[in-house]
């Protein structure tokens, strides 16, 4: 088979575009997972958890824009039809983000007397742009069914969706922080667990009943050998971070980075069979990723600025992270 | 009521919204980076205090940026899904640079401006002010490229009613793109130096005589005097690349009903697109001829030679007329200021006063200045090859109006937000004066302490 450049990039977009969600799950999932404990934190262990993200959630969101934009440009017909279908949960989401991402600033510059509304509104938007998450998900992977079935189940994607990213704060204030904070954040991170466990398990058995199309793509022999890796590998993962959580922290801070990067495996693992159950959609049962596709000369120019300045953001970013690297507690977000 | 005019106005909300902020980071930037560079070379930590007092102000304006922006991302697909299926092969790789080589350079590198200052060296921190200044730049760069393609097409083609790219450097170097381009880097200088200029004089106003509200002061005033002949003298230029390009919207903006000679300058009028018609003129004989043709038989458009196919005159006429007053009130205010604070190094008082509500002239004549481009390309979305009316998404009505009504809350609630901000933080400045905290690491070793500790 020679390469054809009009079949080779929608898919080589496609996966662009499963790269840009992911890091942004990953990244954004720490800091509105932050967000969401913060209700249950003390004053100045807020301070210290925003001080934990304070450098980088720009940065985070900035995948959210990329993955919208790589939609947008690269598959503008799917553009269309998700976000107009996902009208009014995409609007929550939006006001969400707005109210967390002011308030970050907010709460650091007003008057003292203001700080609470703001420390308030920070966890308010950072919940509600969570579950808009999770309910896009939820109608989306229904092939954007709006009934009554595809709301129920996109509430429950929805709660899913924020235990995990609670999940991942916690494991991320593990990280950053240290002393009663930290172990306060191992607690949550145990209690997150079970919810977020509970949550996929319900996921996972509601898909297949309420789409007879991954029903068909995931119950078929032998694709479901293949596949079986997924789901065993995200149980024993979660198993073994669950048991972790008894014996954290360790002396000398040792392996306080292992909550987060065991949970982004099991994101990158549930996302590798999300990815396998739409495959060739892009807006399932309706349009493939080639029937959605820009122009091939478009897609081309994209594609040559993305291979020379993708790297590029990668390694910078690393670099910011690497500078910022270290407990958070001598940094101040004012 | 009708989607269409609902999501109009839901996309005008947003996006005069978000203009407010990279309107003012654009610039900011920059004069950050002058602050940093100042303080590189002499060591005063007074310097060091303004870049801190005005570094709050790029993050809170970034971070209000970077919220509106992301719902501008959205709002293509949820309400105007025509037009990435028209002129998406165009409007797609501008957007899509705009992200790759602006967004994420401003996000990871803001992270080091704001809180890096004892974490990396010098060296790497100024590097990093760099970085943010120039990513919002190029990011304004791709914005108001795809901007001007869409009101001066050029460098595609046209198959089965979608625009395909032929010619990059066509499209990115469309005809109004470098007028406009230098008019709006322009209005962002103007905007963040009255907004400095503006709150020191309330710092001033307050009894602060500070070392850091003077250079600051000083730095705002100067350079707005400088900027404000430059911008009057690129805003003659984009306005006769217009003539040229979209003169229906010239028409609409002179409110001149019929093409022909001598045509005058309309100060005031209410134009009536019934009567065909101006009441209340008061006008410069000739003057539209001179000022557009330079000279006073010079033939200029009139609305009769594009019946259907023009802009409303009436928001024209007036937004227009409110940036240019505004531009001529900002020349007088800031050559006032420029020649007191030179020859008695003071402010009178009267002229303090009027700068404080004048920190906000630039973002009304940038308003007023986009609503007379955006508005001046109607009934088209792209000039000539999408109208409007033809991309709007199949949303309801009543969806787009909860929507546009709840936009429209949180919008002025965060805007009063961030002008309070604004004020608290000016007026803690003027209350600390030389003696403000300089951002201290408690436990972190100093890797760089400011001068002057």
């Amino acid at each position: 088979m020679s390469f054809d450049w009009p079949t080779a990039l929608p898919l080589i977009f496609a996966g662009l575009m499963g790269l840009a969600i992911l890091i942004y799950v990953i990244l954004d999932g720490f800091d509105l997972g932050i967000g969401i404990l913060f209700a249950m934190a003390e004053d100045t262990e807020q301070d210290t958890m925003i001080a934990a993200i304070g450098p980088f959630w720009d940065a985070n969101e900035t995948w959210l824009v990329l993955a919208v934009g790589l939609l947008l440009v690269a598959f503008p017909l799917a553009h269309g039809v998700i976000l107009t279908a996902l009208y009014l949960p995409a609007f929550v989401l939006l006001v969400g983000l707005i109210l967390r991402g002011v308030a970050f600033d907010f709460r650091a510059k007003v008057p003292a007397g203001k700080k609470h509304r703001w420390n308030r509104i920070f966890f308010l938007g950072s919940v509600i742009a969570s579950l808009a998450q999770g309910y896009m998900l939820g109608v989306y992977v229904l092939g954007l069914d709006v009934g009554l079935g595809g709301m129920a189940f996109g509430a429950l994607v929805a709660l899913c969706l924020a235990a995990a990213y609670a999940a991942m704060g916690a494991a991320w204030v593990i990280y950053k922080t240290e002393g009663e904070l930290q172990k306060k954040a191992v607690r949550w991170l145990r209690t997150a667990l079970v919810l977020t466990a509970l949550g996929m398990a319900a996921v996972s058995l509601a898909t297949p009943f309420a789409s007879p199309r991954i029903f068909e793509r995931w119950f078929v022999w032998p694709e479901m050998l293949y596949l079986s890796p997924l789901p065993i590998l995200s149980a024993l993962l979660f198993l073994w971070l669950w048991r972790q959580t008894f014996h954290l922290p360790k002396p000398d801070d040792r392996h306080s980075l292992m909550p987060f990067l065991t949970l982004a495996a099991i994101f990158a693992l549930g996302f590798a069979g999300l990815a396998w159950s739409f495959y060739p959609y892009v807006v399932p049962d309706k349009l493939t990723i080639w029937q959605a596709a820009s122009a091939t000369e478009s897609l081309a120019i994209i594609l040559a600025g993305t291979v020379v300045v993708l790297p590029i953001i990668i390694f910078y970013s690393f670099y910011a992270y690497r500078v910022f690297g270290g407990k958070a507690t001598d940094l101040t977000y004012d | 009521m009708d989607p269409l005019i609902l999501s109009r106005m839901q996309f005008g909300a947003n996006i005069s919204f978000h203009i407010l902020f990279p309107t003012i980071t654009i610039a900011l930037g920059w004069v950050l980076l002058f602050f940093k560079l100042r303080y590189n070379a002499t060591n005063d930590s007074a310097w060091m205090r303004a870049y801190f007092t005005w570094v709050k102000v790029f993050a809170l304006s970034f971070a209000m940026g970077v919220v509106s922006g992301v719902t501008m991302s959205f709002q293509f697909g949820t309400n105007w899904p025509g037009y990435m299926e028209h002129v998406g092969n165009i409007a797609g790789p501008l957007l899509a640079y705009e992200i790759l080589t602006a967004f994420f350079l401003e996000a990871a590198f803001l992270g080091i401006m704001l809180f890096g200052f004892r974490r990396v060296s010098n060296r790497v921190h100024t590097l990093a002010t760099v970085l943010v200044a120039g990513g919002t730049t190029v990011s304004a760069f791709w914005i108001i490229a795809l901007n001007s393609w869409m009101q001066t097409p050029a460098g595609f083609e046209m198959r089965d009613g979608v625009a395909h790219a032929v010619d990059w450097w066509a499209i990115v170097f469309n005809p109004s793109m470098p007028y406009r381009l230098v008019h709006m880097l322009l209005a962002s200088g103007l905007t963040v130096s009255f907004l400095i200029a503006g709150l020191s004089a309330l710092r001033y106003l307050k009894g602060d005589r500070s070392e850091s509200m003077w250079k600051a002061l000083r730095t705002g005033v100067f350079t707005a005097a400088i900027l404000i002949p430059i911008q009057i003298l690129a805003g003659d230029q984009h306005g006769l690349n217009t003539l040229e390009h979209q003169p229906q919207k010239i028409a609409a903006m002179e409110a001149n009903w019929n093409t022909g000679p001598n045509v005058p300058l309309v100060l005031f009028a209410l134009p009536d697109e019934a009567a065909k018609e101006n009441r209340f003129e008061v006008a410069i004989p000739d003057g539209a001829s001179l000022i557009l043709r330079h000279s006073t038989d010079g033939v200029v458009p009139g609305l009769n030679d594009y019946p259907g196919n023009h802009p409303p005159v009436f928001p024209l006429f007036w937004s227009f007329r409110i940036m240019v007053g505004t531009g001529l009130l900002m020349l007088a205010v800031s050559w006032s200021a420029a020649f007191f604070l030179k020859r008695r190094h003071a402010l009178p008082k009267p002229l303090a006063m009027l700068m404080v509500p004048m920190a906000l002239s630039g973002w009304l004549a940038t308003l007023a200045g986009w609503y007379t481009t955006e508005i001046g390309r109607q009934p088209w979305l792209v000039t000539g090859v999408l109208k409007t009316a033809d991309a709007v998404g199949p949303v309801a009505g009543s969806h787009v109006a909860l929507t546009l009504a709840i936009y429209l809350i949180l919008y002025v609630l965060l805007l009063i937000a961030y002008l309070g901000v604004l004020v608290h933080l000016a007026l803690k400045a003027a209350k600390d004066g030389d003696t403000s905290p300089l951002p201290g690491v408690m436990k972190a070793a100093l890797s760089q302490p400011a001068a002057g500790e």
